[in-house]
């Protein structure tokens, strides 16, 4: 078993390293996105302002106080604990607890000036009591490269095992294949693993060009964030081969990637934090993989999360695996209907 | 070819949907011998032999090698060229070979495969730089890789120039030479009578004869053919008690006493200078038994 999965195994990596092309586009695509991020975000950071209302309730009841009623602020509920480690991070501007009275600001910020300059404003003298909470500030850049390097991991894996099972199945290699004793099974493996080597490389790759050109923020476990995007690229790679178990077009696996692609980019958190989009949205973001994978990426690199912190991540990135490889495998055809 | 069947299709059914492409055969196949599945397109031959090699499902009815039902030991025993197969692109012939080298625990001399295939001046190409006989020689090398006991050969001079075919064949016999069994489909009855010991011939998904070649035209006829151009023959002569026939520029007369018929034509003053005396070939069994309509 392990002979036939490494034969093909070679014979796959054999193919896509010569094909200069497409190599050359799944390395340099992604490398240019970081030089081009470099370039827009060396020189500076948002200009948007973020308050977290330390409450149970997500509903942000605006006439409880007029500060609530500041136009252009995000007023999201959160936890204290959060609440204090994100204005620290220069994440969130500053963090409000209406029934203690108190506010938590980092004095670095300049964000958290001009928030508690318009407290002051909309209140009585002396009102609030003032917490400092101090440390290095998260940029926007930080947030955003676990999101680039998890959507590198999305694309290459989804599109770059579907579309070749599907050209494999539609020009009859895998027909040829079946004449053989090679086993579905067998076959999906090794291109999990050529995926995965894949895509494990050109994310290292990736890592370490950002800590190079953006000196991205990594507070935690490097062996943590590699089992991260192990389990990640694994899971992916699954959901494309469920998605082209049977189909022989590659128009229709195409469509039913980008199904797949689009949502996931939009609501995983790539671009922007969910955090202060509706509850049910932030719920539906719990389905994809990418979802979970950011997190625990987010965790290791910008809050210094261990193996243990990232566990439930893990964890759900295996049985993400599980399910999709038992689909998969039990759907799976040669050939086409 | 003696002993029990090396493989045995019993009662084989398939249907898509409503066509019933394959209609309860039933044959044996001889061991160390070439086995021909011969039809015209339509037949079910095609069907037949995917059934047989694992990769189409019967809706019923069984494929049986060596008495058992063919399953993992039938896989690891027998190779299968099929008429077209994409393979893997940027991958070099000899990289081909082994990969499918390592698919199986039964395994040929890879060095040995590439001789008897010619392919030794090509180890080194890309698939995708290969020609059509260079192509169906790795497609044969292939099916080769695991030095099976069973070949199957799906049209496997298809698209070729007569001089690869003369060469393809020479390959076959030499392969027939080591006590292989070889089942091979073609739509080229010079092919299959060249290298078949047994045939079988398949229309509209049954089976309408099955032997040995010689056995079955000695069966069918009794006469003999002689053929002149129409342009020689525009009009029969009279009192001509011989079967004539009008094909491709030709006028067959089917006869059991060729100096009668020759001796007739001459007194009616018909040229004889490209008169052409040949037996019944199996091409004309087959136009006899599946008819010589078009096929779609």
């Amino acid at each position: 078993m392990i002979q036939r999965i490494l034969a093909i195994l070679h014979a796959r990596n054999l193919e896509f390293l010569r094909d200069k092309a497409t190599l050359g586009w799944n390395v340099a695509m992604p490398l240019l996105l970081v030089a081009g991020m470099a370039a827009i975000f060396s020189g500076g950071d948002r200009a948007s302002y973020k308050v977290a209302l330390m409450q149970a309730e997500q509903e942000i009841n605006t006439a409880a106080h007029p500060y609530l009623q500041t136009r252009y602020f995000d007023f999201i509920a959160m936890d204290q604990e959060e609440a204090i480690e994100r204005v620290a991070n220069h994440q969130l501007d500053l963090a409000l607890d209406l029934h203690a009275g108190t506010y938590w600001i980092n004095p670095e910020s300049p964000g958290g000036y001009f928030a508690e300059r318009l407290l002051e404003a909309s209140s009585e003298e002396g009102a609030w009591q003032r917490q400092p909470a101090s440390g290095d500030p998260i940029t926007y850049v930080d947030w955003l490269i676990p999101g680039i390097l998890g959507m590198n991991i999305m694309f290459s894996c989804l599109f770059g095992v579907g579309y070749v099972v599907v050209r494999y199945r539609k020009n009859g290699f895998l027909k040829r294949l079946k004449a053989t004793p090679l086993r579905p099974v067998e076959f999906m493996s090794a291109q999990i693993l050529s995926r995965l080597l894949l895509a494990i490389f050109v994310t290292l790759l990736l890592y370490a060009a950002t800590r190079l050109l953006l000196d991205v923020r990594m507070e935690g476990s490097g062996l943590a964030l590699f089992l991260v995007a192990v389990l990640a690229s694994i899971s992916l790679v699954s959901i494309g081969l469920a998605m082209a178990a049977r189909v022989t077009s590659e128009e229709l696996a195409g469509g039913l990637l980008n199904l797949v692609t689009w949502p996931m980019m939009l609501l995983s958190g790539v671009w922007f934090s969910l955090a202060g989009a509706p509850q049910w949205v932030q719920q539906l973001s719990n389905i994809f993989p990418l979802t979970h994978a950011l997190t625990a990426a987010r965790e290791i690199m910008l809050y210094g999360a261990g193996f243990a912190d990232v566990l439930p991540q893990l964890l759900i990135l295996t049985g993400i695996t599980a399910a999709f490889l038992t689909v998969g495998a039990t759907m799976f055809r040669w050939r086409g209907a | 070819m003696t002993g029990p069947p090396i493989l045995a299709v019993r009662e084989l059914v398939k249907n898509y949907g409503q066509v019933r492409a394959v209609r309860g055969i039933s044959f044996d196949v001889p061991r160390n011998c070439c086995f021909g599945l011969l039809g015209p397109n339509g037949a079910g031959k095609t069907t037949t032999v995917e059934i047989i090699e694992g990769v189409t499902p019967a809706t019923s009815g069984e494929v049986l090698y060596e008495g058992e039902k063919a399953g993992a030991a039938f896989r690891q025993d027998s190779g299968v060229q099929f008429q077209t197969a994409a393979l893997q692109d940027f991958i070099t012939v000899r990289e081909t070979l082994e990969m499918f080298h390592r698919l199986y625990r039964r395994r040929a001399d890879i060095d040995q495969v590439i001789a008897d295939c010619a392919l030794e001046k090509l180890q080194k190409r890309d698939n995708r730089k290969l020609s059509g006989g260079q192509r169906q020689r790795l497609l044969l090398a292939i099916a080769m890789v695991n030095d099976p006991k069973i070949l199957f050969l799906d049209e496997p001079t298809t698209g070729m120039d007569p001089q690869a075919r003369r060469n393809f064949w020479e390959l076959v016999e030499r392969i027939r030479a080591r006590k292989k069994t070889i089942v091979l489909t073609t739509h080229y009855m010079e092919e299959a009578q060249a290298l078949c010991d047994e045939i079988v011939i398949m229309n509209e998904g049954v089976i309408v004869t099955q032997g040995a070649p010689d056995t079955l035209l000695k069966a069918h006829y009794k006469e003999i053919i002689l053929e002149l151009p129409e342009a020689d023959l525009e009009k029969l002569p009279e009192e001509f008690p011989f079967h004539t026939y009008r094909r491709n520029g030709l006028v067959e007369i089917h006869t059991d006493d060729a100096n009668e018929a020759i001796t007739r034509l001459s007194r009616a003053g018909a040229p004889l200078g490209r008169l052409n005396i040949r037996p019944f070939r199996l091409e004309d069994l087959f136009l006899d038994l599946t008819g010589k309509e078009l096929r779609s």
